[in-house]
């Protein structure tokens, strides 16, 4: 690690006016990725602003049905919450397919949307970066990229966002509440996470004087019909391959409504309006399934390591929506997959 | 809006060295009065400050789990933990779970049930469970395992692991 100073803040704008004096300053609640990643050298903060201590840890109704997560809420605590487990079980088994206990203890609801790639090549200082080190080059397009995008990626970056909470975040369509110099503004959860681009060095549309105060649940929960289908190399406490946030409301076979979100494939959660409406109006049945990965899909690329993603990707959704339909949603402790 | 990014990247000798930090912590139950960088994590304060040296350094990136801690209750990595944000907490590590002189139970049933090779993992084991019996989720073997996933063991002594910790819960 780097020299570095060491602040608290004592609210909010407290914090958004300390980010903003300093341009070499970060944020720190949980840490659970930014001390590693500054052990690593990868972030290089001359200054930290604690915002461990802030008032902002407490789960609220909306008003309108809805939950307001307070953005240092621990991911465990969030998990165990017995309102989302009831209103909103599809975050809460995301959640847990998500670290470990220890790891989501300390992190926390609004660290976890910012957590950075685990790229092999963003972590390795030694190799080129568009990511770490912007116009250096992207070591893993012709590299190791088994563990790699293969929708919404750019000739500049193919890395993967890490989230499993992200995943369920965006199939629930939350919202991110977030201050500035300027005052606090919404953004909505699609357009929280961006795609790399030609800027594969911003991971989301935060700007670096602004804070995450909190995350809205809207009132839909699917509570009744959903899965959290996540596949990896050993059966916990790693990152996905590919994970499905499957979520269905049924009219008796049929299904009025459909939200399916993909992880472990992008830079972002990935979501596709039309592989939504090829669910919606239609029987729940494999065909149905079989068809709506295909168009959730149609644009994947694979590289040299990670073509099997896809196949992979396909038979995930197709048994998570099964799971979702049944109303049998994955175990996150039996992992038998069923 | 500024853009967030990778920044200009300072180097070590450019910054002032900060002064140290005061910290309190209650280790065990007593408290301890340091003074730290920020930069040092809660697990390299208690093995090289307080010489308690029970608690381990395996990877020292959150990916194994020897460094586990109690922080006001709750089971954490050390090794990601910087002490100057634990100012005030409760610190419990594996030398503060026996209690006049007699082992604590996961300790008791560690040894009953063998349940390591090594002893490297041990520490981080036994304060994990003891922060996951408290959180009260685990009931089953497979959720035991599950919620014990944070805590690698090299010489894979798990079976007898769930086993005593199985004990230890009175199953």
């Amino acid at each position: 690690m780097i020299n570095f100073q060491y602040a608290r803040a004592n609210d909010v704008s407290d914090a958004v006016r300390q980010i903003a004096a300093d341009p070499g300053a970060k944020f720190i609640a949980g840490g659970t990725n930014l001390i590693d990643l500054m052990k690593e050298e990868v972030e290089r903060p001359t200054r930290l602003i604690d915002i461990s201590r802030l008032p902002l840890k407490t789960v609220e109704d909306t008003g309108d049905g809805g939950l307001r997560i307070g953005a240092l809420v621990p991911n465990s605590d969030l998990a165990w919450n017995p309102a989302i487990e009831q209103r909103y079980p599809l975050l809460s088994s995301a959640i847990l397919a998500g670290a470990s206990a220890q790891l989501r203890n300390m992190a926390s609801t609004g660290g976890n949307l910012l957590q950075r790639t685990r790229c092999y090549y963003f972590y390795d200082t030694a190799t080129p970066c568009n990511k770490r080190e912007p116009g250096s080059g992207c070591s893993a397009i012709n590299g190791v990229n088994r563990m790699h995008a293969v929708l919404g990626t750019s000739e500049a970056c193919i890395a993967v966002h890490p989230s499993d909470m992200c995943v369920a975040l965006a199939a629930l369509e939350a919202k991110v509440h977030v201050a500035g110099p300027s005052g606090e503004r919404t953004i909505a959860f699609a357009d929280f996470h961006r795609l790399p681009g030609d800027t594969p060095q911003r991971d989301s549309n935060l700007g670096a004087d602004e804070i995450i105060v909190a995350v809205e649940l809207p009132p839909r929960g699917f509570a009744a019909n959903y899965s959290y289908l996540k596949i990896r190399d050993r059966l916990s406490y790693a990152f996905a391959l590919v994970s499905v946030a499957a979520a269905l409301e049924l009219d008796g076979d049929s299904i009025k409504d459909a939200r399916l979100a993909l992880g472990g494939v992008a830079h972002k959660p990935w979501r596709d309006p039309e592989a939504e409406a090829a669910l919606r109006g239609q029987a729940a049945n494999p065909a149905t399934f079989e068809h709506a990965a295909g168009v959730l899909l149609r644009d994947a690329k694979g590289f040299a390591h990670n073509t099997f993603k896809i196949d992979l990707a396909h038979r995930t959704i197709v048994r998570a929506l099964t799971q979702a339909a049944k109303g049998t949603p994955q175990s996150q402790s039996d992992k038998k997959i069923r | 809006m500024a853009e967030t990014g990778t920044m200009a990247r300072p180097h070590s000798d450019t910054i002032p060295a900060p002064a140290k930090i005061p910290v309190a912590l209650i280790v065990n139950g007593t408290r301890k009065q340091l003074k730290v960088a920020p930069w040092t994590t809660l697990l390299d304060a208690l093995r090289d400050h307080l010489d308690l040296t029970g608690t381990k350094k395996g990877c020292d990136h959150g990916q194994c789990g020897a460094c586990t801690v109690l922080v006001d209750g709750r089971r954490v990595n050390s090794c990601l933990t910087l002490a100057v944000m634990k100012d005030g907490a409760e610190v419990t590590t594996i030398e503060g779970l026996a209690k006049d002189g007699a082992l604590h139970p996961l300790q008791q049933a560690f040894i009953d049930h063998d349940a390591f090779q090594c002893g490297y993992c041990t520490p981080g084991q036994i304060c994990s469970a003891a922060g996951m019996i408290a959180e009260g989720k685990a009931k089953t073997p497979d959720e035991i395992r599950e919620l014990m996933s944070g805590n690698i063991c090299r010489c894979a002594a798990y079976p007898n692991i769930v086993a005593a910790i199985q004990q230890a819960m009175g199953k």
